[in-house]
């Protein structure tokens, strides 16, 4: 299905159900759709699960903590092992009130990636006689061991693009690639947060990152700069 | 070694000014957070070593002091610049060059390395929580790890153990530790000291090392 032009980021995401697992693109402050995560912080959804890169990290993910809008939080960065200023994640979380899976980015990527292509699972050796291969299966082929990682599915997927076309191409800016495109793949209702809306043709066709079959709607917004300053 | 302080070695940027002397010219690095992302800096643009930040760019220079571009940053969030011929890529594409075995070399921060090289350095159990970011996928899969660290943590505690009491970021990963005090080789036949900073004796890096350290070809001062 082509995408749905949405007129703002609140209407995009006033259906998501409570207790939804969302998928979060952007990595710190690049291609992170901050003006749908507010968004989801007005409509007030709650009981959620977040699957980002990171929280706390200047990041507006940090917001739904506020109103304690998530029960659980996927992430490779959240409690930042230096110390320092505290996030409202990392308050709640000391607190027992979220809980957190630390995935490391490349399993969480390539989770993402299965879900989204149709795959059973991923073989890694990342985690292997690590506090990551607890709980999870072991194979040995070939007298090699691999850690057997599932894959991770969104009911929802909040990404960010720098143009999309009114059919829902995307077209990605600089570093703000990232988790976006997988996550694009991997959810029931993909949501994606532009800067510009143009018509199709505008974006070169080899520039297309995310082709329109994955994206369901589209809603243009002020991009809001977020920073983290360590 | 209570009640004493170790030497004053190295400062973190000539820690890391001699991290970036291990890079061979036209190489592919990977750089931790923290004290790495200084590395850097310290390369020659003739050695034409490609920095790739696991957030999706092959090709940026040192940190920006332009104007801050959100979509620009390295995996540590900080603004970097780029050189010409630098590439952008999602994050599945960044992992494949990370697990694939594409990257020649990582310079990653530490808590803890162990005498058979295995590496902590995620999670503080004082903390708990933890971050782990991309470190285990590059522990595992970069061609050569060379960890760059204090020596000694501000407790006075030795960070090199014969076994580390931090949970695990890899078994048997690193390959060279570049420390204030010492460069120390992880061999099969155990931690090979290399160097020792100037100023620092042999006998001192012994005496803050809590594994067991082979002294059997000639140490040299490092040049910096």
């Amino acid at each position: 299905m082509i995408a749905v032009v949405f007129d703002s980021p609140d209407d995009a995401v006033s259906d998501i159900c409570d207790g939804s697992t969302i998928l979060v693109g952007g990595f710190v402050s690049a291609g992170t759709p901050s003006n749908l995560i507010l968004a989801l912080k007005r409509s007030g959804q709650t009981n959620l699960t977040a699957v980002a890169n990171n929280i706390g990290l200047g990041d507006l993910l940090d917001e739904l903590c506020e109103d304690r809008q998530l029960a659980r939080v996927i992430a490779t960065f959240a409690i930042r092992a230096s110390g320092g200023r505290n996030s409202r994640f990392e308050s709640l979380y000391r607190a027992g009130e979220v809980e957190l899976e630390l995935v490391p980015q490349g399993t969480l990527i390539e989770r993402l990636r299965a879900a989204g292509a149709g795959l059973g699972g991923v073989l890694t050796r990342t985690g292997l006689g690590t506090m990551m291969q607890d709980g999870k299966q072991v194979l040995e082929l070939d007298g090699e061991r691999w850690l057997l990682e599932r894959p991770l599915r969104g009911h929802v997927a909040l990404i960010k693009a720098w143009r999309a076309d009114r059919l829902g191409n995307l077209q990605y800016r600089l570093a703000g690639r990232n988790f976006n495109p997988v996550m694009a793949t991997a959810a029931d209702l993909v949501i994606a947060e532009v800067e510009e809306i143009v018509e199709p043709g505008e974006i070169p066709v080899e520039h297309v990152g995310t082709p329109a079959l994955y994206v369901d709607r589209i809603v243009q917004c002020e991009p809001i700069a977020v920073r983290w300053d360590g | 070694m209570q009640g004493a302080s170790p030497p004053v070695g190295l400062s973190r940027e000539l820690i890391a000014l001699r991290a970036a002397r291990e890079l061979e010219p036209g190489s592919v690095v990977n750089l931790g957070i923290g004290l790495p992302t200084l590395v850097a800096g310290f390369v020659e643009p003739t050695d034409q070593i490609l920095f790739q930040a696991e957030n999706g760019i092959l090709g940026y220079a040192g940190i920006s002091e332009s104007a801050f571009d959100s979509d620009l940053i390295n995996a540590g969030g900080q603004p970097v610049d780029l050189v010409a011929g630098a590439s952008f890529f999602d994050t599945a594409d960044s992992f494949a060059m990370i697990r694939g075995g594409h990257i020649d070399a990582a310079i990653l921060g530490g808590l803890q390395v162990s005498a058979q090289g295995d590496l902590a350095n995620w999670y503080v159990p004082a903390r708990g929580g933890g971050s782990v970011g991309g470190a285990m996928d590059l522990a595992v899969g970069a061609r050569k790890l060379i960890v760059a660290m204090a020596h000694v943590t501000r407790e006075g505690e030795p960070r090199i153990v014969e076994v580390c009491d931090y949970p695990l970021t890899a078994e048997r990963c690193v390959d060279v530790i570049i420390s204030d005090l010492a460069v120390i080789d992880v061999t099969t036949s155990g931690l090979r000291l290399r160097e020792t900073a100037p100023g620092v004796s042999i006998e001192q890096v012994v005496a803050w090392t809590a594994a067991a350290l082979v002294v059997s070809e000639p140490v040299r001062e490092m040049t910096l």
